[in-house]
């Protein structure tokens, strides 16, 4: 299922996150990449150098937006000027889909500028699914919600998180954006079973993945995206594709970023995955 | 409604302020023990306990927020050093957090709280609001908003007896006591410098700021903060030029403003340069972007 949807029907390749140390080497030397992600909130601004960056890049290359602060786990209803920005920024781009992440982060309108992540309840899957409905109706584009890393749960839950995941997207009739690092991250930091929560998505909503490295401490992982994505990361990927086919992928870097060559090849390494899973519907 | 109460109490405790030592503090949002209040809504885990868990939260939100205020007000933490910076940083957002979806508006209101609570900067206040003013200037000036610029084409539709100038929303005109400008490009220039092969290197860079800090005399300054090719500029400008684009701004007739620019002049211009200071000016302003049409699209809509 090369695209759904939740994708708006694309068959993206391998994509890498568009950060401002490299915005030179692209902007010079035009590398060959499928597409890449920006985050929205770097370019929902009212002018100058990002968005004449943004707007060279889009002469260029396909681009997804990706959010990080619309929180639609917070009780609170959309922020109005959040709204109007991001939409001014999606006639911008283009973008075929928009993603932003399954937590909540304010409260009472103060901004934690946090992925937190949400109780698993019913109160919370009904309410967080209505605001991505209002979401994208305002916005009119696919979206997509992304699992979130986290180091803590709460006593409330009711359900497990890929049990929340589903309630959400189900009710909601929204795309999901599976990072399998988080995945992995949670995993370790919550004693469940990686594999048990891929394969519990419902594949035919995944529109994205995200893959990344993370930081290891003696009592906890932490999502930080400044190393290379490791094996048993790549297995849980290999697993995703199986099971919701030739995805878009996105390898995220934002800490300790290296130069522009290292990050792309180190997405690139997707590849093998996708030729092994291209090979095996071919036989 | 249950998630409601649950998000303000998670984050009640996110935002506490740590301890010196940079950890979750033992006392409650409200009094109480923290390690009761954690267990209330976190589970503990084989490894961590509850207080631990939402500790990883709190440092995140401290160092997130912390390290937004440092990268976008280096010349304040100059002025102030580093520890009462960040000691000014954590008050600052405890009374005013965050209350914008980005952190670009984090330092928004830090002026007119600084103007508030002035015992954080006593010794040096009106420096340190002057560099708070350019600093918010300077972030302004990077991703305001750009409307096309006013063409010749544009002017001979106008009516000069009554001509009007819009001035380009992203330059920011500032009147300050202290020559600013130059302190904030050497503490930049200081902190773009890539060379950082040793401690030493970075200790007589930190010594160097404290020494331009220390010494910088007062001197009023009138300055317009603006964009040219994209980057960020300061411009010195002289008094009757801030007088006169001030005007300008605000909506005064082109004959007006030129009449309050030499009406208020400190050191008054000879009526004879006169026109041609004017006419100087004008030419420079138009050459670098500075007018636009007032009705023109807004940039990125």
């Amino acid at each position: 299922m090369p695209g759904n949807r939740f994708n708006g029907f694309t068959d993206y390749g391998i994509g890498i996150g568009l950060r401002a140390p490299h915005y030179d080497h692209i902007l010079s030397r035009k590398p060959i990449v499928d597409w890449f992600e920006i985050i929205s909130e770097n370019f929902m601004i009212d002018g100058g150098r990002p968005l004449h960056i943004l707007d060279q890049i889009l002469e260029q290359y396909k681009v997804v937006q990706h959010g990080v602060s619309m929180y639609f786990g917070s009780v609170e209803k959309p922020d109005r000027e959040h709204l109007r920005r991001l939409k001014q920024l999606v006639k911008r781009t283009n973008t075929p889909w928009l993603s932003d992440h399954l937590c909540w982060g304010s409260v009472d309108g103060r901004y934690t500028h946090d992925l937190l992540p949400m109780p698993y309840t019913f109160e919370a899957a009904k309410l967080t699914a209505q605001k991505i409905r209002e979401v994208r109706d305002f916005v009119e584009v696919p979206l997509a919600v992304e699992n979130v890393s986290s180091y803590a749960e709460y006593h409330v839950s009711e359900m497990t998180e890929w049990e929340f995941l589903n309630e959400v997207v189900e009710r909601a009739d929204c795309g999901i954006l599976l990072d399998v690092n988080n995945i992995y991250v949670s995993s370790r930091n919550h004693n469940f079973d990686p594999l048990t929560y891929i394969n519990s998505v419902p594949a035919d909503r995944v529109a994205q993945i995200h893959i990344a490295g993370h930081s290891k401490f003696q009592k906890y992982i932490l999502d930080t995206h400044d190393h290379p994505v490791i094996d048993p990361v790549w297995k849980l990927y290999d697993r995703a594709i199986q099971r919701a086919g030739h995805t878009a992928t996105l390898l995220e870097w934002d800490d300790s970023i290296p130069s522009f060559q290292e990050v792309h090849r180190e997405a690139l390494k997707a590849n093998r995955f996708l030729a092994e899973k291209s090979l095996a519907v071919a036989v | 409604m249950r998630l409601h109460a649950l998000q303000r109490a998670v984050a009640r405790a996110v935002m506490q302020p740590l301890t010196p030592s940079e950890r979750m503090q033992r006392k409650a949002p409200g009094g109480g023990r923290m390690s009761a209040y954690a267990a209330r809504y976190i589970k503990p885990n084989d490894r961590l306990t509850s207080f631990e868990r939402l500790e990883i939260y709190n440092r995140q939100y401290w160092f997130r927020v912390l390290g937004s205020l440092a990268e976008d007000f280096p010349g304040l933490r100059a002025v102030l050093g580093g520890r009462r910076f960040e000691a000014m940083c954590k008050a600052y957002l405890t009374e005013r957090p965050s209350r914008c979806f980005t952190l670009r508006n984090l330092g928004a209101q830090l002026e007119s709280w600084l103007r508030h609570n002035p015992a954080w900067v006593h010794d040096r206040r009106v420096l340190a609001l002057d560099m708070v003013r350019l600093e918010w200037a300077d972030i302004e000036t990077f991703d305001g908003q750009a409307n096309p610029p006013l063409r010749s084409e544009d002017l001979q539709k106008l009516e000069l007896a009554n001509l009007k100038l819009s001035i380009q929303p992203y330059v920011q005109l500032l009147e300050l006591h202290y020559p600013v400008d130059d302190l904030l490009l050497e503490v930049k220039h200081g902190d773009d410098t890539p060379d950082r092969a040793s401690n030493a290197v970075q200790e007589r860079r930190k010594h160097s700021k404290v020494r331009a800090v220390t010494k910088l005399e007062p001197a009023r300054i009138f300055l317009a903060v603006h964009r040219l090719d994209y980057s960020v500029y300061f411009r010195r400008i002289e008094p009757e030029e801030f007088v006169l684009l001030s005007a300008l701004r605000n909506g005064k007739t082109v004959e007006r403003a030129i009449e309050l620019a030499f009406r208020r002049s400190p050191v008054p211009v000879p009526a004879a340069d006169r026109a041609a200071f004017v006419q100087h000016s004008f030419q420079t302003w138009a050459a670098l972007g500075w007018f636009c049409r007032p009705e023109a699209n807004v940039e990125g809509k």
